[in-house]
């Protein structure tokens, strides 16, 4: 019983451990074999799977519209272009919808975004033993596909978005606007402390729940896509028990992976939209 | 981590999934794809054939002013014909006229010329009378010579 609990919270992990370079405690620079190996790294480590993943599936997306960009035709668009051009005006009305400033970055911003963010999620529809099961017999001890479960990876892009909306703050308001707004707001001049605070809290939170957003909806997906795959793993011969198990495995990972194909796009156009929200407040005087 | 039932499992959940995507997902992203082309396909022929009616129109515009044009040229052509046709029959109509005044004229001259000698006639017949009497000597009576009278009246 105990191992059979061992062997599950040792699935889960093995799931949910990146794959991690840095320095290891004999004062190598390497792989971390296990957990705990990756955690004694500290800071100064690399999850090789977020990045590998994030940039090949960036360097897609942006091969693919490239592509379309230079073989497109001005009459009646086919296959893919079609497919760039509704997505392209999908992107142009929302951004055009939240956006009121005039910045010509928005809409590429937000179209990288959102397809960037995309194809991350979309990841998390493979089957979960697939890429780790390959790697591990290429010799490779861990290996996340889903770069968006990996808060790194959404805090990386929200605290770019984040400068960002620091960067048109400052050059829409100018410094002093900028600080204005951060300490003379909502109680006038006298209550300059509260306001910081208020405000201070306010513009924290912006880039925090951008990534905690993502990342928290990514990583319960796949934890739950992990549960499920569990019930497999408690086959224990041929009994009614295990084979309802095995039967309810495929339905319900069957079900959530359906379920996934909407919170995957949503989550994508999620953070895509609230980049657009957040700059447009940088950008205009109040709010 | 050894590979077991589960990756059965999940393969044949995903052979069940990439099915369903097949069958709900994809035809409608597909339909609003087609959709999306037959507009732009519709609209670019709807603009070339709009193109099509405009030069049809400016072909048809050029034919009716060019008709026009002609159709003026002969008006004019006729006008000018018409115009010399009364001028000439204005000018026989006058050359009547004229002839007309002058005959005119001439009877009105005539009958002057007639009534001028009818007076002479009457006067000279008196003076001749006048000088009859001086030569006789004495009064002619005009009653007993009115035959003779008028005998040299109607010779005069």
């Amino acid at each position: 019983m105990s191992s059979e609990v061992h062997t599950s919270a040792g699935y889960i992990k093995h799931h949910l451990q990146n794959l991690t370079y840095g320095q290891l405690p004999d004062g190598t620079w390497g792989i971390a074999h296990s957990a705990e190996e990756a955690k004694a790294m500290g800071f100064w480590a690399l999850n090789l799977d977020t990045f590998i993943m994030s940039l090949l599936l960036g360097a897609v997306v942006m091969l693919v519209f490239r592509s379309v960009a230079k073989s497109a035709v001005s009459g009646i668009p086919g296959g893919l272009q079609n497919f760039c051009e509704w997505s392209l005006e999908f992107i142009d009305n929302s951004v055009r919808g939240s956006f009121s400033g005039k910045n010509d970055m928005v809409g590429p911003l937000a179209l990288t975004i959102f397809f960037w963010v995309l194809t991350m999620n979309l990841m998390d529809l493979l089957p979960i033993d697939y890429v780790p099961l390959l790697m591990s017999a290429l010799g490779v001890p861990f290996f996340k596909i889903v770069p968006s479960t990996d808060p790194n990876a959404t805090f990386g892009m929200a605290i770019g978005v984040f400068v960002l909306v620091l960067y048109y703050s400052v050059k829409m308001k100018g410094l002093g606007g900028f600080v204005g707004e951060l300490t003379l707001q909502p109680f006038g001049k006298w209550g300059m402390p509260v306001n910081l605070l208020l405000e201070g809290v306010n513009l924290i939170a912006k880039p925090i729940s951008l990534a905690l957003r993502l990342f928290g909806n990514m990583y319960a997906g796949e934890m739950i896509f992990i549960l499920i795959a569990l019930m497999g793993g408690a086959w224990a011969g041929l009994s009614v028990g295990s084979a309802t198990l095995y039967g309810s495995q495929i339905l319900l990972s069957l079900g959530w992976a359906i379920f996934h194909i909407l919170i995957v796009t949503l989550q994508a156009f999620i953070f895509m939209t609230l980049t657009v929200v957040y700059l447009d407040m940088a950008h205009q005087e109040h709010h | 981590m050894n590979i077991n039932a589960t990756l059965l499992a999940q393969t044949i959940m995903f052979a069940l999934f990439v099915w369903f995507c097949m069958k709900f997902v994809w035809p409608p992203i597909m339909a609003a794809l087609e959709q999306r082309k037959k507009q732009i396909a519709d609209g670019l022929a709807d603009a070339e054939r709009a193109k099509h009616d405009l030069e049809l129109a400016a072909k048809r515009s050029a034919e009716i002013l060019r008709e026009a044009k002609e159709k003026a040229g002969e008006i004019i052509v006729n006008a000018e014909k018409r115009d010399s046709e009364i001028i000439e029959a204005a000018k026989a109509k006058a050359k009547v006229e004229y002839d007309r005044i002058v005959a005119t004229g001439h009877a009105d001259v005539d009958q002057e010329v007639f009534r001028a000698k009818e007076q002479l006639r009457t006067q000279v017949s008196a003076i001749a009378l006048a000088g009859a009497s001086k030569i006789l000597g004495r009064e002619i009576d005009a009653k007993a010579h009115n035959d003779l009278l008028d005998k040299l009246v109607a010779e005069i």
